[in-house]
C-alpha cells in the first residue's frame, strides 16, 4: 500500500453567522496518493469548495472559525502553521484552479507579468530567466506561440486559453498535490475534452496528486480514480471510481445518476431526487438525506449514521443504514439499483 | 402537413464594427449568417453549439426580439417581418420566453404574484384583480409552486423554484411556442432533471412548441425531437435527433459528440 502525500482527517469548518454557527465541513476523511485524482462530488452548496478553500488555508475569516481536525501533509499539520509558513506551502506544494478563469487573472496586468510574479515569489528567479520560465511553463500547457501570448492581456485571450494560462500558473512552481476547483465547468465541451486531457498527461507526467472538484458525473469517470460524494457537509459516499458507478449504494448517489439524462439513448422522464437540498439553517436531524430519502425507514430520523462498507470493500463505504444488514434494510436494499 | 408553428429562412444578424475618428463602419461581425430551421406544431427543436456561435442571436432574431438583418420569419404562416409594433405586441402572448439565469430575470422589487400577473392585465386576459389572483394560482399550481407562495418575492425563493416562476411566467399567457434560452444550464442535476419534466408535461398537457437553446448535448438528446447543430453562425447540420446522435454526418458534429465525457 502506498503512502499517502496528504492525509486529511475529521475536518470541519464552522462559519459563524451572528448568534448561529453553522457546520460547512462536517468531519471529512480522504487521502490524496501520488499520481492519483480524488474527485470530490456533490450539488452546489454541499461544501465542496469549502473543503478546497480549508485545505489551502484560504478561508473568508470571518465568518469561517478556527478549522479542526488534522491535515496532515510531510508530517507537519497544515492547520497549526502560521500564515507566513503556510504562505511557502500555498502554490508551490499544493497549487489550486479556480472555476472561473476571467476572474481570477488580473485585468490590467499581461500574462507575463502574472506568471513572472510567480516565478518571483517562489522560485527566486529574476529577469530574463523568470520570463523564461513563464514561457516553458506555457508551453508545456500546450499554447502555441507562447512567446508572443506572454505579452497579451487577459481580456485578448479565449476561455480555454485562459484555464490553460491557470493551470501553467499553479503548475509553475512543480506542486505535488492540485486542487481544481471547478476547472471546466465554465468551458464548452469540446475546450473541456481538451483541458481534461491535459490534466491527464501532466498527472503522468510529473505524478500530481489531483483533488478535483466537480458535479459532473461525466468529468468524474473520465479522470478520478476515487470519488467522494458530499452532501450538506458531510462525505455520504467513498469509493473507487469503477465500483461507484456499479453500484451507487447512497441513495442519493443513485439519486444523482438517475437525474442524469443519457447521450447514448433516450429514456422516458427522468427520476429526479425529490424536493431540495435543505438549507444550513434547517438541517434535518438523523440521516440529513432522509426527507427526500425514498428508501427512509424509522431509524433514520434521529442520532448519527454510521459509515458502512460496502460488498466488503474496504475503500466502499456509505453513510447510510440500508447497509445495516437488518432485516429491514435487507428487504428494502434489492430496490437501490441503477437502471440500465 | 400542417403549417409549422415558426418558420425561419435566410436570416441574418450582422452587427456592425465602428472604427476611426468618425466612427465609420470597416466591418460586420456575422453573428448568424443564413440560417434556415423550421419548428412543427407540439415539437421541440434543439439547438447546440458552443459559446459564442450565436444561439442566442439566432433565437432572439427568429422571434423579432432583435431586427434580424435579413431573412423571412413565419409565425404559423403570418410573416412577423412585416407587422407593425402593434400586431407584434399583440403576438408577443403566443411567443414567450426563459432564460439561463432565473435570478437576473425576475424583477427583485416585484412579488410572484406581480411578475407572473403583470402580463394577463396587458394582454387583457383577466379584467380585475380577483381574476387575476385565481389564475396566477393556478398557473402556480401547474410549475407545481404552493399559492402561499404567492406573496413572495425572489429572493425567496431557490434556483430551481425561481426557474419553476419564470416558466410559469412563459406559460401564463398560454403560449405557442416557448424559445428556453440554456433554460436548465444554470441548476443543479437533480433540480435540472425535476425541471426537464416540468417542462415534458407541459409540452403535452398544454400543446406547446419549443426552441430549446443548450449547450449540454445529453439535455438536448433527451428533450429535442430535431436538433440543429450550430457552428460559427451557420447550421452545419439538421438532423432528427435520434438519427443525428446515432449517426452524425459532418466533422464538427462528430468531434462535438467525441468530446463529451462518457459515465462508463
Amino acid at each position: 500500500m502506498q503512502t499517502p502525500l496528504l492525509q486529511v482527517r475529521n475536518l470541519s469548518t464552522k462559519f459563524q453567522m451572528g448568534n448561529e454557527i453553522w457546520t460547512i465541513v462536517d468531519q471529512i476523511n480522504f487521502d490524496l496518493y501520488k499520481g492519483k485524482t480524488l474527485a470530490v462530488v456533490g450539488e452546489s452548496g454541499c461544501g465542496k469548495s469549502m473543503t478546497a478553500l480549508t485545505l489551502m488555508g484560504m478561508l473568508p475569516q470571518p465568518p469561517a472559525l478556527q478549522p479542526t481536525g488534522t491535515i496532515l501533509y510531510k508530517e507537519q499539520n497544515l492547520l497549526h502553521l502560521s500564515e507566513k509558513e503556510m504562505r511557502k506551502i500555498r502554490g508551490s506544494n499544493i497549487a489550486m484552479i479556480f472555476q472561473d478563469p476571467m476572474s481570477s487573472l488580473n485585468p490590467v496586468f499581461t500574462i507575463g507579468d502574472q506568471l513572472v510574479e510567480v516565478a518571483e515569489l517562489h522560485l527566486n528567479l529574476f529577469g530574463d530567466e523568470a520570463w523564461q520560465c513563464a514561457e516553458n511553463a506555457l508551453k508545456a500547457v500546450g499554447i502555441a506561440n507562447a512567446s508572443q501570448k506572454l505579452s497579451a492581456y487577459p481580456h485578448q485571450l479565449s476561455g480555454g486559453i485562459k484555464q490553460r494560462v491557470m493551470i501553467a500558473m499553479a503548475l509553475m512552481c512543480e506542486p505535488e498535490i492540485l486542487i481544481a476547483d471547478e476547472p471546466t465547468t465554465a468551458l464548452d465541451v469540446t475546450i473541456q475534452a481538451q483541458v481534461l486531457e491535459l490534466f491527464k498527461t501532466l498527472q503522468q507526467e510529473r505524478d500530481l496528486a489531483i483533488l478535483l472538484i466537480t458535479h459532473d458525473m461525466g468529468v468524474v469517470a473520465e479522470m478520478a480514480h476515487e470519488v467522494m460524494v458530499m452532501y450538506t457537509a458531510q462525505a455520504i459516499e467513498k469509493a473507487q471510481v469503477k465500483d461507484l458507478f456499479d453500484y451507487p449504494a447512497h441513495p442519493y448517489t443513485l439519486g444523482l445518476f438517475q437525474s442524469l439524462p443519457s447521450i447514448n439513448n433516450r429514456k422516458g422522464p427522468l427520476l429526479p431526487i425529490k424536493g431540495q437540498v435543505p438549507s444550513f439553517r434547517h438541517i434535518p436531524s438523523g440521516c440529513r438525506f432522509h426527507p427526500r430519502c425514498p428508501f427512509a425507514m424509522e431509524k433514520c430520523r434521529s442520532g448519527q449514521v454510521e459509515n458502512f462498507i460496502i460488498n466488503n470493500q474496504q475503500n466502499h463505504t456509505a453513510k447510510c443504514w440500508l447497509h445495516d444488514q437488518t432485516e429491514e434494510s435487507l428487504q428494502k436494499l434489492p430496490n437501490l439499483r441503477l437502471e440500465p | 402537413m400542417s403549417t409549422p408553428i415558426l418558420e425561419v429562412k435566410g436570416l441574418k444578424k450582422y452587427f456592425p464594427i465602428y472604427n476611426g475618428i468618425f466612427r465609420h463602419q470597416t466591418g460586420a461581425v456575422l453573428a448568424v449568417d443564413g440560417i434556415d430551421f423550421s419548428i412543427p406544431q407540439g415539437k421541440v427543436l434543439g439547438m447546440v453549439g458552443e459559446s459564442g456561435c450565436g444561439k442566442s442571436t439566432a433565437a432572439r432574431a427568429a422571434i423579432r426580439l432583435i431586427e434580424p438583418t435579413e431573412g423571412s420569419i413565419h409565425f404559423m404562416g403570418r410573416s412577423l417581418l412585416d407587422m407593425n409594433s402593434k400586431e407584434l405586441k399583440a403576438l408577443r402572448k403566443d411567443i414567450q420566453m426563459v432564460f439561463q439565469d432565473p435570478y437576473a430575470s425576475l424583477n427583485p422589487r416585484k412579488t410572484i404574484f406581480e411578475s407572473i400577473g403583470e402580463a394577463l392585465l396587458y394582454h387583457g386576459i383577466v379584467s380585475n384583480r380577483d381574476e387575476q389572483y385565481e389564475h396566477v394560482t393556478a398557473v402556480l399550481h401547474k410549475v407545481g409552486l404552493s399559492s402561499d407562495t404567492i406573496n413572495r418575492y425572489p429572493h425567496e425563493f431557490s434556483g430551481g423554484q425561481q426557474q419553476r416562476i419564470c416558466i410559469g411566467r412563459a406559460i401564463a399567457l398560454k403560449p405557442k411556442l416557448i424559445v428556453c434560452d440554456e433554460a436548465v444550464s444554470a441548476l443543479d442535476v437533480s433540480i435540472q432533471a425535476q425541471i426537464l419534466n416540468l417542462l415534458m408535461d407541459l409540452k403535452e398537457s398544454l400543446n406547446l412548441s419549443y426552441l430549446f437553446i443548450s449547450h449540454n448535448l445529453a439535455v438536448i438528446r433527451h428533450i429535442a425531437d430535431e436538433v440543429v447543430v450550430l457552428y460559427a453562425g451557420k447550421i452545419v447540420e439538421s438532423q432528427e435527433t435520434e438519427k443525428l446522435f446515432e449517426n452524425p454526418q459532418h466533422t464538427y458534429t462528430k468531434a462535438l459528440l467525441a468530446s463529451v465525457p462518457q459515465l462508463r
